[in-house]
C-alpha cells in the first residue's frame, strides 16, 4: 500500500485505520480487485445496446436473447496461480467463472479456455500445458459444464507467465435474473458452501498484483501456499442449490466469493444496495483451527456464495441447502446506513466478534468496494517501436512454402478431447472450428429454437506491433468467426492480459488496446458488457506482449440444421469472399503473421481494412449460413474464415478435415497466401453461378479460386502437398511437441 | 406407456440428457433422487452418466451404497430393465450387479470423442432392436472406461453372449474391446458410451436411437 | 483406546497399472536408474477406537474391504502407525 493510499484511508475514516481495517483495504484496493490502473481507460468502451440487460460492473454481462431467455457471459483470468500450480490454478479458474455466471441466476451452459504458454521445447512449458488442460478437464467435466472451445497459443513471451483465461456462458428465464445487491434493513446475509480455510490468503495481493522474480524455484515456492484447491463436487451441489433457491424466489441478492473472499462479497453487495452490513466473523464455518478475523475475511476458499434473504425465508433456505448437502450459515445482517455530516447516507461494513460483539473494524462499504484510487499512470509509446515497425518481413527470402505451410498446422484435438464438449445435448458445432454453436436450451429454460455462438480470439503478435489497430482487427476476426456458423454478433467481453502497469510502455499498450476495441465495437454497434484486467504479467522485468482476449457472443434465430462447416466435396467450386486486398501500401501485409513469427521476424506494420465492405461481407455470410441452419437448401458446402496462417492455412485445414484436396490456380503470390488481415472467407459451393449472383446482389466482392477434389492441395506453383501429408502433420503436431524428450 | 426412472445421485450430470432421450421416444420418464427406496410402478431404471459423489474414492464406489441401490437390485431380480450409462455402468459393477470393473483409461487422459461400436449380441434390453454386426457411432466421455475382469470371467462372458457392444478401435484399453455388457438374463445392461448423446443428426449422430428404442420398448417381465 | 491405522490399497497382480508404468518410465530421464516395479496406490489414515490393536486392525480391514478397496481389482492391507492413549 502506498503512502498516498494510506492517507486517503485516514481521510475517509477520519482517523488511523486499525490493523484489520488496513488489511481489508490492502486486498480490496489491490490491482486485481480494484482495477486502479485500468478503470480510467475502461470508461472509453461502449457498453450500451438495446438487448443489454446487465452491463459491466456486475458479476456477469447479460443480454436478452429472445423467447424469454437471457444469456449471461463473463471471462476471467487465473494467470498467476496457474504458473505456480497449473492443475489447481486452472481448475479454480473454472470454478470462479462458473460462480460469476450462476450468481446472476443463469445455469452455466458452456466454458471456453484461451490459453497461452511458452514454446514446448521447454520441459516446464510441457508440464504447465499438461497441468492446465487436466485441471480444466477435471473441474469442468466433473462439475457438469461442457467446454466447447478456446485457443492455444505458444510464444516465448509467455514462458515465465502462462495465461489461463476462462469464459463461461449461461442462460436463464429472463425473470430469474438477480443482481448482487444487499437490501432491506434486517435482512440476512447467508454464507453458502465450503468451510473457510486459509486458501489464497493474500492471493489477490500476493499473486495477481505482483510479477514473478524469475529466479527458478525460490520466490515462487514461497508463493505456493497461496494457491486455492477446488472441489467440483461441492460446486455442482452449490449450483443446484442456488438455482433452486432462485427458482423458488427465496433470494433477493446473491454474490459469489472470489478474489478477496468475504470482505469483497459483503462490501460490494452493501455498496450496491446503499446499505450497511454487520458481519460476525465467529459465525463463519472454519476448516482450520485458530483463524484470525483478517484470515476469515480475506480467505479465498473456493465454492462459496453469499445470499441476501429475508428472515422469514431462512428455514426454507436451510431446507433446500440441506437436501443438496450445502452448508448455509447466517454471517451478516443488513443495517441502516449512517448519516454523515453533510446529510449523506453512508453504509458501513462492520466486522464484529459475535453479532452483538465488539466491533473489530468499521469502514464505509463503498469506500472499500468502489472508491479505490483511480490512477492515471504514465503512458509512453516505446521509442524502440519505430525500428520494429520498419523491419517489415516482406524482404524475408521465400524458401520452401510447402514446409512453411506444414509447420503452421496444429490440430488442437489433443486438448479438447479431454473436455466433455457435449453435456446438455446442445453442441451443434464444438471445439476445433471457427466458432462454437449451441442450441439455446437447458433444464428450466423456455422452449426455443434459437442458437448461440461463441468465439474467443486474440492476436498478441498484431497487438505488439500496433495495440490499437491490432485489437480492432481482433474484434473483426472474432465477428467473422461467428458469421461462419450463421450467428449475428451481439455482445463482447474482454480479458486484458498485460505486463507491469508501472512501465509506461505497458500503460500505453493498455490504453491503445482499449481504444482499438472501442473503435471496432463502435463501428459494428457492439456493446462491451463485461471484462477483466490482468496486470503484472512479467518475469525478470520482461513484460508479456499485450494480449487482449475477446469473447464474442452471437445469436442465431432458428437452429434446426447444422452449418456447413468445412465439409467441401470433390467437384465443388472454391471462392474467396470479401475484400481481396488490405488498405494502403501493403495489399498483403505479413507483419505480425504466424508465418513471419515462425521465421523469427517480429517486425512490420499492420494494414487497415475496409470496414464498410467487411460489414457487408459479414452480413452476407451470416445470411447464407443462417439460412442453412434454418433448414433451407443451399449450394454452399463449406465456410471458413481466413485468419492465422492466412489463406494457405485455411485451405490446408479444410483439406485435413475432409481428406479432399483442392486445386487453386488463381493465387500464386506467397504474401497473399500467408497474409492474415480479417474479413475474408473461403467458401465452397456446388453452384458457382448462383452463388456469384447472390454475392453480387449483396454488393460483396468475391473471386473464384479453383475447385475441390483430388489427393493434393495445389496452390499456383507455390504449394503442392498431398492430402495425407497435410492431415498427418496437422494431427500429430501437438502430441509430438508435448512428448519431446527434454 | 413405458415408465422410466432416471436415478439422480449427488454429482450425476447426465440425467436431463437421459430423460430427454427416452422422452423423445415416447416414454414417460421422471427423475428419482438417490434416497428413494421404492421403484415399483416403473418399467425401466436408468443410472445416468456424471460424477456421482464426485467420483471420490473410485467412480461409483460411494454411489453403490446409496439407499436406491437396494431397490435397483430388487428391481433387477424381479426382471425389470436396468440401464447403466458410463458412471451408471461403474455403479453397477461396484454394486456387483454386473461383473468386472472399470479402470482408468490406458492413455491416462479423459476422452470425449465419437467411437464406432459393433453390436455383438441382441440378447439384451439395450440391443434387442439392433442387428448383429450393426455398426453404431456413439460418443464416449470418460476418464475411467477401461473394462477389466479376470480370465475366467472373460471366458464366461464371451461364451454366454453377455458382451453386447465392442469397440471397433479400442480407445481406452478395455479388455476384449468391451464397450457394453449385460447380465446373464439380459435385463441389466451397462455401457460406457452415451446413447443419449447420439439421438440426433443435428448433434452429430442418431445411432443411439436403436439402443434406447430397445430399452423403452414395452415388454413382458421374465 | 485410539489407534492410528494406515490402510494401503494397491491394484491386484495382473490388473494393468498404466499410472505406475508411466511413472516408472519417467524416472530415468530424471536421473533415477535402477528403479523398477513401481505401483501406484492409495493410502488412507484414520483414528480407530477399539479394545486393542488386533481389534483395531480387524475393524480397519473390514472397512477397507467394504469401502476403501474394490476386491475385484484391489488389495487392501491395514497396519498400525502408532498408539494413542486416550
Amino acid at each position: 500500500m502506498s503512502d498516498d493510499e494510506f492517507a486517503q484511508i485516514e481521510a475517509v475514516l477520519g482517523r488511523e485505520p486499525n490493523d484489520l481495517e488496513l488489511a481489508l483495504y490492502g486486498v480490496m484496493w489491490s490491482e486485481h480487485c480494484s482495477y486502479k490502473s485500468s478503470r480510467l481507460h475502461l470508461r472509453r468502451l461502449p457498453t450500451t445496446g438495446e438487448h443489454v440487460l446487465v452491463g459491466p460492473g456486475e458479476n456477469a454481462g447479460v443480454i436478452d436473447a429472445g423467447d424469454g431467455i437471457a444469456v449471461a457471459i463473463r471471462i476471467e483470468s487465473h494467470n498467476h496461480p496457474s504458473a505456480i500450480e497449473p492443475y489447481q490454478g486452472a481448475a479454480t479458474g473454472v470454478g470462479g467463472i462458473l460462480r460469476d455466471v450462476f450468481t446472476m441466476g443463469a445455469r452455466p451452459l458452456a466454458v471456453m479456455d484461451p490459453l497461452f504458454f511458452g514454446e514446448l521445447s521447454d520441459a516446464r512449458q510441457r508440464w504447465l500445458v499438461e497441468g492446465v488442460v487436466s485441471g480444466i478437464s477435471g473441474y469442468g467435466n466433473s462439475v457438469g459444464v461442457p467446454t466447447i472451445g478456446g485457443e492455444l497459443t505458444f510464444d516465448e513471451c509467455y514462458s515465465g507467465n502462462p495465461l489461463v483465461n476462462v469464459l463461461c456462458v449461461g442462460a436463464l428465464p429472463t425473470e430469474r435474473l438477480v443482481l448482487g445487491i444487499a437490501s432491506g434493513v434486517g435482512n440476512l446475509a447467508v454464507l453458502l458452501g465450503s468451510r473457510t480455510g486459509r486458501d489464497g490468503i493474500g492471493g489477490v495481493s500476493v499473486l495477481a498484483s505482483a510479477g514473478f522474480s524469475g529466479e527458478e524455484g525460490a520466490l515462487d515456492d514461497a508463493k505456493r501456499p497461496s494457491v486455492q484447491v477446488g472441489d467440483p463436487y461441492e460446486e455442482k451441489r452449490l449450483i443446484e442449490a442456488c438455482l433452486e433457491l432462485l427458482d423458488r424466489g427465496y433470494v433477493l441478492g446473491i454474490q459469489d466469493l472470489g478474489g478477496a473472499g468475504l470482505v469483497c462479497a459483503t462490501s460490494e453487495t452493501a455498496a450496491r444496495g446503499g446499505v450497511g452490513m454487520d458481519v460476525d466473523v465467529t459465525a463463519v464455518p472454519q476448516r482450520e483451527p485458530g483463524m484470525v478475523p483478517y484470515e476469515i475475511m480475506t480467505s479465498e476458499s473456493q465454492e462459496r456464495m453469499l445470499a441476501i434473504i429475508t428472515p422469514e425465508n431462512l428455514e426454507a433456505v436451510r431446507e433446500v441447502c440441506e437436501r443438496w448437502e450445502v452448508r448455509a450459515t447466517v454471517v451478516g445482517h443488513v443495517v441502516e446506513p449512517l448519516i454523515d455530516d453533510d446529510g449523506n447516507e453512508v453504509g458501513m461494513l462492520r466486522i464484529r466478534d459475535g453479532f452483538d460483539g465488539e466491533v473489530l473494524a468499521e469502514v464505509p462499504a463503498r469506500s472499500l468496494a468502489d472508491e479505490a484510487p483511480l490512477y492515471d499512470r504514465t503512458r509512453e509509446r516505446p521509442s524502440s517501436l519505430d525500428a520494429v515497425l520498419d523491419d517489415d518481413p516482406s524482404n524475408e527470402p521465400v524458401g520452401s512454402t510447402n514446409e512453411d505451410l506444414l509447420s503452421l498446422l496444429v490440430d488442437p484435438g489433443w486438448v479438447y478431447r479431454q473436455y466433455d464438449s457435449q453435456l446438455f445435448l446442445n453442441t451443434v458445432v464444438g471445439p476445433g472450428r471457427d466458432a462454437a454453436l449451441l442450441r439455446l436450451a437447458g433444464p428450466g429454460l423456455p422452449v426455443s429454437t434459437r442458437g448461440i455462438a461463441l468465439s474467443t480470439d486474440s492476436n498478441p503478435r498484431w497487438c505488439a506491433l500496433d495495440p490499437r489497430l491490432g485489437t480492432a482487427l481482433t474484434i473483426y476476426e472474432s465477428v467473422a468467426n461467428l458469421a461462419c456458423v450463421g450467428a449475428t454478433a451481439k455482445a463482447v467481453v474482454n480479458c486484458l492480459n498485460f505486463g507491469n502497469p508501472e512501465h509506461p510502455s505497458v500503460m500505453w499498450q493498455l490504453s491503445e488496446a482499449i481504444d482499438g476495441m472501442a473503435d471496432a465495437c463502435s463501428a459494428l454497434g457492439l456493446p462491451v458488457i463485461g471484462g477483466n484486467v490482468s496486470l503484472y504479467n512479467e518475469s525478470g522485468g520482461v513484460d508479456i506482449d499485450p494480449t487482449p482476449v475477446v469473447g464474442l457472443l452471437g445469436v442465431l434465430d432458428h437452429l434446426v440444421a447444422p452449418p456447413p462447416g468445412w465439409n467441401w466435396r470433390a467437384g465443388d467450386a472454391l471462392v474467396l469472399v470479401g475484400v481481396r486486398r488490405a488498405v494502403g501500401e501493403r495489399s498483403f501485409p505479413l507483419g505480425g503473421s504466424r508465418w513471419a513469427t515462425r521465421r523469427g521476424r517480429r517486425g512490420g506494420r499492420l494494414s487497415e481494412i475496409e470496414v464498410s465492405t467487411l460489414r457487408a461481407t459479414i452480413d452476407f455470410v451470416v445470411g447464407e449460413v443462417a439460412g442453412i441452419c434454418a433448414g433451407m437448401a443451399s449450394d454452399v458446402t463449406a465456410v471458413h474464415d481466413v485468419s492465422g496462417g492466412g489463406i494457405a492455412a485455411a485451405l490446408a485445414e479444410m483439406v485435413a478435415v475432409t481428406s479432399v484436396g483442392a486445386q487453386v490456380a488463381e493465387l500464386d503470390d506467397f504474401a497473399e497466401l500467408f497474409s492474415e488481415f480479417p474479413g475474408r472467407f473461403i467458401v465452397a459451393t456446388g453452384d458457382l453461378d448462383a452463388f456469384a449472383t447472390r454475392a453480387a446482389a449483396a454488393g460483396v466482392p468475391m473471386v473464384s479460386l479453383g475447385t475441390c477434389g483430388g489427393e493434393r492441395l495445389v496452390i499456383g506453383s507455390t504449394v503442392d502437398l498431398s492430402v495425407d501429408d497435410i492431415a498427418a502433420t496437422r494431427r500429430g503436431a501437438l502430441e509430438a511437441a508435448l512428448s519431446a524428450l527434454s | 406407456m413405458t415408465r422410466i426412472a432416471v436415478v439422480v445421485f449427488p454429482g450425476s450430470n447426465c440425467e436431463y440428457d437421459a430423460l430427454t432421450g427416452v422422452e423423445s421416444l415416447g416414454a414417460d420418464a421422471e427423475l428419482v433422487w438417490h434416497s428413494t427406496k421404492d421403484l415399483s410402478g416403473f418399467d425401466g431404471v436408468i443410472l445416468p452418466g456424471g460424477f456421482a459423489h464426485g467420483d471420490y474414492l473410485r467412480p461409483g464406489a460411494l454411489a453403490r451404497f446409496s439407499p436406491v441401490m437396494d431397490a435397483v437390485a430388487r428391481f433387477a431380480e424381479d426382471g425389470g430393465a436396468v440401464l447403466g450409462i458410463c458412471n451408471g455402468f461403474q455403479v453397477l459393477t461396484e454394486a456387483g450387479l454386473l461383473p468386472g470393473a472399470l479402470q482408468k483409461n490406458a492413455g491416462l487422459k479423459f476422452l470425449c470423442q465419437p467411437t464406432t461400436l459393433t453390436v455383438t449380441s441382441t440378447d439384451s434390453i439395450l440391443t434387442a432392436n439392433a442387428t448383429l454386426g450393426q455398426e453404431l457411432v456413439i460418443p464416449i466421455n470418460h476418464f475411467s472406461g477401461a473394462y477389466v475382469c479376470d480370465d475366467e470371467t472373460l471366458a464366461r462372458l464371451e461364451g454366454s453372449g453377455q458382451i453386447i457392444l465392442r469397440y471397433v478401435e479400442n480407445p481406452n484399453g478395455s479388455r476384449g474391446n468391451i464397450a457394453g455388457l449385460a447380465n446373464e438374463r439380459g435385463n441389466v445392461v451397462g455401457l460406457m458410451p452415451h446413447p443419449e448423446r447420439a439421438m440426433s443428426t443435428l448433434l452429430g449422430s442418431a445411432d443411439g436411437r436403436v439402443l434406447l428404442e430397445s430399452f423403452v420398448a414395452p415388454r413382458v417381465r421374465a | 483406546m485410539n489407534f492410528l491405522v494406515v490402510v494401503e490399497v494397491t491394484l491386484r497382480r495382473g490388473i494393468a497399472d498404466p499410472e505406475g508404468a508411466t511413472i516408472e518410465r519417467a524416472l530415468p530421464a530424471l536421473g533415477f536408474s535402477g528403479v523398477s516395479n513401481v505401483q501406484a496406490g492409495k493410502s488412507f489414515r484414520m483414528n480407530v477406537e477399539a479394545e486393542n490393536e488386533d481389534a483395531a486392525l480387524d475393524k480397519a480391514t473390514a472397512l477397507a474391504e467394504r469401502l476403501l478397496s474394490n476386491p475385484v481389482i484391489e488389495d487392501a492391507v491395514a497396519r498400525l502407525a502408532e498408539v494413542h492413549a486416550t
